[in-house]
């Protein structure tokens, strides 16, 4: 903050450097304040911290489980900063990653006589499409009604809960277990572990995720359809002005960002669990807001707050059996508290001008005295 | 902590506002230095300055909204610690902000008494829920004030059925009916036709002879000398001059706001009409209404634009004079076709020789006629202008992100690229040719002061030599050092033959360049003169609703 003041522009990978700092500061804080809390249930706050962050990367198979939980929040952290960028709150990439992930299933289990590397694409291409029409139909509500997407986005999760159960228990229904579960995709569907991670169930769809952050990012800053994306999102007026169909970018813009929450489920579903079970999804279209808020929207900032948030998950699950107050609950909370660090972006402006008004009341003084 | 006003029998009264010194920082902008002033009692007083000069950041701490980092304000010689608007409405300072703090939909009278209600018998004893205002009481104190100062307004109708004029007197007596002593008046004649501001002038004398201090935040040197007894120059945050209004001139103020000497009035010669004189735009007939998008309905809707016709030929600019509000904008946007599906519009606009037209006005839409040769300077540079967020290197391509020769080698037809060395060249080339300081085009273009944000803007939209350009507000908000250049670039390129339909409720611009001049009052031109026939007084009378026999009018 002091620096701040004394040179007056700073360059791009300065305030890179800075937002980059925010971040890990609003996670510290988030970090110490949940940890506090375990203060009141008996247990010493930094061993808390010291099992989360053994459990998270402690060998490759707790690294492998962290990237495990954060392949699906990549996806969904990208779908919900896609629509930041435009101007809108996708609340749906929870509904569009389940019925992703349950065309990604249905195709894994009707369309058994495609061989591997076309199979694969075939799944990706359906999640896409399933998740491309469920945003996009909030993005047309939007644009041609003008409904609010909260609203709408929030009804096509329930609407898309319940065809996944339908079709699920229904249509494609695994006979054999008392689970609510499809049953299983073929081989050719099927994403092995990959075994640098030691057993963990990581999958190449985690690279995925990196490829789709850096195709996302090139839809965004490069393409004219990114640049009408942005100029939407910072001035409608200006937008109309320059010519930009404010409406197509709304119902495309929700449009991409289901697709690519639509992905979200693959890991699981070719992956890990080979099918689609209903309650998959450990609210990750939700958790994805808040890995696009820590990210600010940026493609590549999703990966790592995506990381972070999985690797939160995977260590709060070993707090649970290493200490003996502190149960999966706990863990809840601390997740929570760091997401309010990072939303509460005032509280960091109102720091630095508590700072600097102090550092201005000291050199009154000065002057005064 | 507040001060009360001293009442002081003592012939050496201490000057009503007095800063000493007072110094304030934001970040890395230091807003005011080493300020210090001295406002005498029973006097009118000017603050003059470019935009960011420090005008406003002073008001704002002599108001109570930012506290002085260094220094101290004192009002009627007691040291002044404000640390809200309402600590200083209790020393009897009192602020007009240039956009009226007013509820539309109330009466003028709760307007005035809304957050000092005075409260009726007994019911102030009761809890907050139950107390009812005494409108009665009120109502004498306010008629009397207005009766002692000239300041007459219809305390039951709504503020939202009254002219800007008559609310900018509810705000006045808003703060007397405080017991304002000190009015701060932010840019008040901004909105106001030339005869509303004769009016607020007088007023404001009048308050002065009652003895009442009044200090005025202008851009309009003309309305300084009129009005003030003293004037202080901002620059750079600083103080750099405090003269009598008397030993001035125009020239040397606008000189000490700049920091050297600025040719004030352009000399503006007239066009010469191209060869071939037939209209680049031209309108006929236009009615617009708005239309009810979601029911349909459009009987009760009054239409914005009554029955427009003009024509702009190349190589003449057209001004279109009037206050705002009366149908300027919507003008603007009917050419532009924004928003067309809000607006039911008959008639017709033609903009020739572009292949746009050839579809028809039903086809054309703003992204089509962005593609054409047209450059367009919106009404609002903040909204409609730029996106503040992003670079000069973005903003250049903003309405021009269409264009083939913005995109990269990489586009597939249906999914363009934008090419990010041409618009790095194009972007240095806008900053350069039209003068942008600073000359990063990387910098966010928020950071830009409103004059280099305009260049940025005139920038993008000349530097393609467009053959039509709709110009509203040039120079709104903008430093005096920039107002020259922008007029000149704008009178260079009607001479290159440009067709230009000027906007603008500053009616001093719109004589200075325009060729013709049209005046528009409640959504249909009612007035049109030649440079020759343009006449300050009529124009001024027509802006207000005036009648002036004109053949063939309504």
């Amino acid at each position: 903050m002091i620096s701040g003041a004394a040179s007056n522009s700073g360059g791009i990978l300065r305030q890179t450097l800075l937002e980059l700092l925010r971040a890990l500061v609003a996670v510290a804080a988030g970090l110490l304040l949940g940890a506090s809390l375990t203060a009141i249930a008996g247990e010493n706050p930094l061993n808390i911290l010291a099992i989360l962050f053994r459990s998270a990367f402690g060998t490759p198979w707790d690294f492998g489980m962290s990237l495990f939980y954060a392949t699906p929040l990549i996806f969904t952290g990208l779908s919900v900063a896609i629509a930041f960028r435009a101007g809108l709150f996708n609340i749906g990439a929870e509904g569009q990653l389940t019925l992703g992930a349950l065309a990604a299933a249905v195709v894994g289990v009707t369309a058994t006589g495609v061989a591997a590397p076309w199979s694969l694409f075939l799944a990706v291409l359906a999640a896409m499409s399933a998740g491309f029409l469920w945003g996009g139909i909030a993005g047309v509500l939007k644009a041609t009604r003008g409904s609010h997407e909260v609203i709408t986005t929030i009804m096509l999760n329930f609407v898309a809960a319940g065809i996944a159960s339908f079709v699920t228990l229904e249509m494609f229904r695994n006979t054999e277990t008392q689970n609510p579960e499809t049953l299983p995709v073929a081989a050719s569907f099927a994403l092995k572990p990959l075994t640098m991670f030691e057993g963990a169930p990581t999958t190449v769809a985690f690279f995925w995720g990196i490829a789709a952050a850096g195709v996302v990012a090139f839809l965004l800053f490069k393409s004219v359809w990114g640049f009408g994306v942005r100029a939407v999102g910072q001035s409608e007026p200006a937008a109309l002005v320059a010519g930009i169909n404010v409406r197509r970018v709304q119902i495309t813009a929700m449009a991409v960002a289901g697709a690519v929450a639509g992905l979200a489920g693959l890991g699981e579903v070719l992956g890990s669990a080979g099918r689609f079970r209903l309650g998959f999804s450990a609210d990750y279209g939700f958790m994805g807001i808040a890995v696009a808020l820590l990210a600010r929207g940026r493609p590549f900032a999703v990966i790592l707050a995506a990381i972070l948030f999985g690797a939160l998950h995977k260590g709060a699950a070993d707090l649970d059996f290493e200490t003996e107050n502190v149960t999966r609950d706990l863990a809840v909370v601390l997740q929570a508290s760091v997401i309010i660090m990072v939303c509460a972006d005032g509280v960091w402006d109102a720091i630095r001008d508590g700072l600097r008004r102090r550092r201005s009341t000291a050199i009154r003084a000065e002057s005064a005295g | 902590m507040a001060v009360s006003p001293v009442k002081s029998t003592d012939n050496a009264l201490p000057p009503a506002i007095r800063c000493i010194g007072v110094s304030k920082t934001f970040g890395s902008t230091r807003a005011n230095e080493d300020v210090s002033f001295t406002v005498e009692r029973g006097s009118i007083h000017g603050l003059v300055g470019e935009n960011g000069a420090g005008k406003s950041t002073c008001v704002k701490m002599l108001y109570g909204l930012y506290r002085p980092d260094v220094g101290n304000i004192e009002i009627n010689g007691r040291k002044a610690i404000f640390s809200s608007s309402t600590d200083a409405i209790a020393a009897g300072v009192g602020m007009v902000h240039q956009h009226f703090m007013l509820s539309p939909t109330h009466s003028v009278l709760d307007n005035i008494v809304l957050g000092a209600e005075p409260l009726s018998g007994w019911s102030r004893f009761l809890p907050a829920a139950f107390r009812t205002i005494d409108r009665v009481g009120a109502r004498h104190a306010i008629t009397a004030a207005g009766k002692a100062y000239g300041l007459e307004v219809p305390l039951d109708a709504k503020v939202e059925t009254l002219a800007v004029g008559v609310q900018q007197r509810i705000e006045i007596l808003k703060l007397l009916y405080r017991k304002a002593q000190i009015l701060i008046l932010d840019e008040p004649t901004a909105v106001l036709t030339p005869a509303e501001t004769a009016v607020l002038f007088g007023n404001l004398r009048r308050l002065k002879a009652e003895g009442h201090t009044i200090v005025i935040i202008t851009h309009k040197l003309d309305e300084v000398l009129a009005l003030t007894d003293q004037v202080t120059v901002f620059r750079g945050g600083r103080v750099v001059g405090h003269v009598a209004t008397r030993e001035t001139s125009a020239e040397e103020l606008a000189g000490m706001m700049v920091g050297r000497s600025v040719k004030l009035s352009l000399e503006v010669v007239s066009g010469r009409l191209a060869q071939d004189s037939s209209p680049i735009l031209s309108v006929e007939h236009l009615t617009v209404v708005p239309r009810k998008v979601s029911t349909g309905d459009n009987t009760t809707a009054k239409p914005v634009l009554r029955d427009v016709s003009l024509a702009v030929r190349g190589g003449e600019i057209v001004g279109v004079a009037g206050v705002e509000g009366n149908g300027q904008r919507d003008l603007f946007d009917s050419i532009l076709q924004v928003d067309r599906h809000l607006w039911q519009t008959t008639g017709d606009i033609q903009i020739s020789g572009e292949d746009g037209t050839s579809g028809g006005r039903g086809r054309m839409t703003t992204a089509r006629l962005r593609q054409t040769s047209l450059g367009v300077i919106p009404f609002d540079r903040h909204r409609e202008g730029l996106l503040l967020e992003a670079s000069a290197r973005e903003n250049v391509i903003l309405g021009y992100q269409a264009l083939r020769d913005n995109h990269s080698k990489v586009s597939v037809g249906w999914f363009p690229v934008l090419g990010s060395r041409v618009t790095r060249e194009r972007a240095a080339k806008v900053v350069q040719e039209f003068d942008v300081r600073p000359g990063d085009p990387e910098l966010r273009s928020g950071a830009l002061s409103g004059g280099n944000q305009q260049k940025l803007i005139f920038g993008r939209e000349l530097v393609r030599d467009p053959r039509l350009i709709l110009a509203a507000n040039p120079i709104r908000g903008v430093d005096v050092g920039a107002i020259e250049f922008i007029h000149s670039r704008l009178v260079a390129a009607r001479d290159r033959g440009a067709a230009i339909l000027l906007f603008s409720s500053d009616l001093d611009e719109i004589l200075t360049l325009s060729d013709r001049v049209l005046v528009m009052y409640d959504g249909a031109v009612v007035g049109e003169f030649t440079r020759k026939t343009a006449d300050r007084a009529r124009i001024g009378l027509l802006m207000g609703g005036g009648v002036v026999a004109r053949s063939g009018g309504q």
